[in-house]
């Protein structure tokens, strides 16, 4: 194993192992980014506009419509509906909600639609803070529609 | 009066940061010796009047002053005292006055310990910082001042997130903003020496500790982030490849780069101008993971006050930061001197492997993080990328890294003897390979890939073992007890870091194959199996604490016929601000960990639970635990400590101690 002589065989070595790298990271890429790693992130009148298919997963943002949300027998499933005041969306969960899940409030769920129409989600998003709302999960249009505990909140930070 | 002063001394701050940030520069191109040591006075004086700001807001705090707007929104009398103080820098204009605080505070210790560095070289440095210094000055003035008024004065606080109210996150974002500040002081050595032009030996024994501090940092928060979310939040799971856990991911990768090519540039005087670039990108990262985390441009679970105005300030100063430093390296750069040389096969070789593999493993988070904005920028809908890419992407690229790591330490410097090193390591290989089987064997080849991860973990934790056991073997002669103190800390460092490394993707891998988990709803006396374990539920009962009120579960764990422990999950309800959060209750074994979550009423008494054993999990914390211990003992090192200014005296007195 011979060492290499100048620098100029070393500097070559170095940066083919970096093309290498580089090129291989980037087919990686655009393989990884084609496949099932990559979720669509939509309201529930862009799920109607743009007739998802049943099965493909993607993610699913809005607020938990106010009186929408009920509980199944077995205790573990729930039912509400994500509207982004322009169309609704009615949803089913199977597993624990997150604490900050309330009505009113946004969500982010991901999942897949079933052949009734319904969006069965795997997993409903924690989201850290009860004053944040993830873009997307808002109405498209401000004003559009509220909430008693949106006009709260905003009503304790109105000053300064 | 404290918030008076504490505006104050901001703005005082921001005149002597702009004094500092110009000053030396004229000072260093006229060879005026007094300009130049204007430095050290001025960072000094920037450090005090941060350290004036921050206690005057962290007074604000304790006596809760609710004519401060920001003490109003944060905080709420009943607040235990310890999350009175956390709430300082638990909020977005508090954290940035933490910044400048740490910003400052590096920049004294650099002009403290930092004496025998030339004056020129040192001048430029604090100017540097002190630049650094001014941006976030004229952030927090401008968007973001946590001193100003409420008139009237509200008689009770907002409060804070009870999710924030816990000792794991008290602690978790002061760790990572230390990191994201220590690599300020690696960015600030690197556009200095470009423009002085020169990089010696003696500046990467100045950058690495810096860089190995930042990143015992990062390692820090990032593993107390993960573990709050692992308790905390109830879900079970770690990390979730969310933007804002990427943002401090990606610093960490590539701190992780740095402070191994520093050692090349130190110890041969090799790789100089790609070191430079690490650092530069290293507190890049830095700045674009605070961008990403305010600006709320990218979809993230994570709360942060979002506002436009400060995501195109934090863009824009961004832009400056590295547009100009990316500038200066392209102009600069080649004038560099030209690096030693080393063979095909050396430690030097390794080391460009490692960097290669880290800093691409870096540009692929980036992209998969960015990568939804660029989307939604050309029309194409909002999308997200999620964990399956991330996840792959650290499986290829990280495998062939683990790999290598086995074998790197054992190569020599200069040129290395491939065949010699393999020999050490063989038993590992084979370590590796028996585990591996093993694994596939037991579950009849279903688990092919953890089997290869659990493969990787167990050669690169015996090959950490041989390393050592080879270094005691090249003392002969000398007792074992007097062979083991030869080896210095820096190498112990080494080898405890590495092994961290091993038992972290030991946990990984076998508790995302092996978990158990059992979604249910039970009456009191009911009993689950998970795993082998018998978890009796044994009803609920209420709570109260300081500031919330809770519904306690009680589990009775058994293993056959005997009791192991009791668990008691809460689902807590706090008063200020009104909000649910639950408490997981875990107890960790050898094995694993048993896991209860207890969620809400069903109906007849029954409740709905969570229950999980996850084995090895703990590896995860021991191994973060493990790398940190190894930083620190490789900055306590005598050849590296800060400040210490020439090699060979140390390494003379090192020697003979």
């Amino acid at each position: 194993m011979a060492g290499l002589k100048t620098r100029k065989q070393q500097r070559l070595v170095v940066v083919s192992i970096a093309l290498t790298s580089l090129i291989g990271a980037t087919l990686l890429i655009l393989f990884a980014l084609g496949g099932e790693s990559l979720s669509l992130f939509l309201q529930p009148s862009d799920v109607q506009k743009r007739n998802v298919a049943v099965g493909q997963n993607f993610r699913l943002g809005g607020l938990v419509e106010t009186g929408s949300f009920s509980r199944l027998d077995d205790g573990l499933t729930f039912r509400f509906t994500v509207t982004d005041c322009l169309a609704n969306q009615p949803v089913e969960f199977t597993g624990i909600l997150p604490d900050l899940f309330r009505e009113g409030q946004g969500v982010v769920t991901e999942g897949a639609l079933n052949e009734s129409g319904v969006f069965m989600a795997s997993t409903v998003l924690a989201k850290h803070d009860e004053n944040y709302r993830p873009p997307g999960t808002m109405p498209k249009e401000e004003g559009q529609c509220s909430h008693p505990d949106d006009q709260a909140a905003a009503a304790s930070y109105a000053e300064g | 009066m404290a918030g008076e002063i504490g505006h104050f001394a901001l703005l005082l701050a921001l005149m002597f940061a702009l004094v500092g940030a110009t000053v030396p520069h004229i000072g260093a191109a006229r060879g005026n010796a007094a300009f130049m040591a204007l430095a050290d006075r001025a960072i000094l004086a920037q450090f005090a009047m941060a350290a004036v700001a921050f206690a005057a807001l962290t007074y604000a705090f304790v006596t809760s002053d609710f004519s401060v707007v920001n003490v109003a929104t944060n905080s709420h009398t009943l607040k235990p005292l310890l999350y009175k103080i956390s709430g300082t820098w638990g909020n977005h204009e508090g954290s940035l006055l933490f910044w400048v605080l740490n910003l400052t505070l590096f920049g004294a210790l650099v002009s403290w310990r930092g004496r025998k560095l030339p004056l020129r070289f040192r001048s430029r440095v604090l100017a540097v910082q002190s630049t650094l210094i001014l941006g976030f000055l004229l952030f927090i003035i401008f968007t973001s001042n946590p001193f100003l008024r409420l008139d009237p004065a509200p008689f009770e606080g907002n409060g804070l997130n009870p999710l924030l109210q816990d000792p794991g996150l008290a602690f978790h974002p002061p760790m990572l903003y230390l990191g994201y500040v220590g690599l300020s002081v690696a960015f600030s050595f690197a556009v200095a020496a470009l423009i002085e032009g020169e990089v010696t030996p003696l500046w990467a024994r100045w950058v690495r500790p810096w860089a190995l501090l930042a990143w015992v940092f990062l390692t820090g928060g990032i593993a107390l982030g993960s573990w709050w979310a692992y308790y905390e939040l109830g879900w079970g799971g770690w990390w979730f490849w969310d933007p804002v856990e990427n943002a401090s991911f990606m610093p960490w990768l590539v701190a992780a780069a740095l402070l191994h090519s520093a050692i090349v540039v130190e110890k041969r005087d090799a790789l100089k101008s790609w070191t430079i670039l690490l650092a530069i990108i290293a507190f890049s990262l830095s700045l674009l993971g605070t961008f990403v985390v305010r600006s709320g441009v990218i979809t993230s679970v994570h709360a942060f006050a979002n506002d436009p105005a400060r995501g195109i300030f934090i863009l824009a100063f961004l832009a400056i930061v590295v547009g100009g430093s990316v500038t200066l390296y392209a102009w600069r750069a080649p004038k560099l001197a030209p690096s030693g040389l080393f063979g095909v096969v050396s430690r030097e070789s390794a080391l460009v492997v490692n960097n290669i593999f880290l800093s691409t493993f870096a540009a692929v988070v980036l992209v998969g993080t960015l990568y939804p904005l660029f989307v939604e920028a050309s029309g194409a809908g909002q999308i997200s990328v999620g964990p399956p890419f991330f996840e792959y992407a650290a499986a290829v690229l990280m495998s062939p890294l683990i790999v290598a790591l086995g074998i790197g330490p054992l190569l020599a410097w200069k040129r290395g003897n491939v065949s010699r090193s393999v020999q050490i390591v063989f038993p590992a290989l084979i370590v590796g390979f028996v585990a591996a089987i093993v694994l596939v064997w037991r579950t009849s080849g279903d688990f092919v890939m953890t089997a290869f991860g659990l493969g990787l973990a167990a050669w690169l934790v015996s090959s950490v073992l041989l390393e050592i056991a080879n270094r005691l073997r090249l003392r002969k002669g000398a007792s074992i007890a007097s062979a083991l103190r030869k080896i210095t800390r820096a190498q112990w460092g080494m080898s405890m870091a590495h092994m961290g490394l091993g038992f972290i993707l030991l946990g990984i891998t076998i508790s995302e194959a092996f978990t158990t988990e059992e979604l249910t709803v039970m009456a009191p006396g009911d009993t689950v199996d998970v795993a082998g374990y018998d978890f009796t539920f044994e009803g609920v009962a209420p709570i109260v604490g300081p500031n919330y009120t809770a519904v306690r579960g009680f589990f009775t764990v058994y293993e056959g016929e005997t009791i192991l422990t009791s668990l008691m999950p809460e689902d807590r309800v706090y008063s200020n601000p009104v909000m649910t959060t639950t408490e997981a209750a875990i107890y960790p074994l050898f094995s694993g960990d048993l896991y209860a979550v207890i969620g809400e009423a069903a109906s007849s008494g029954r409740w709905s639970v969570r229950l999980y054993f996850k084995p090895m999990i703990s590896g995860l914390w021991l191994g973060a635990f493990m790398m940190m211990v190894g930083g620190v003992l490789s900055l306590s090192d005598r050849r590296l400590r800060i400040g210490l200014p020439t090699g060979r005296k140390a390494r003379v007195s090192g020697a003979s101690a």
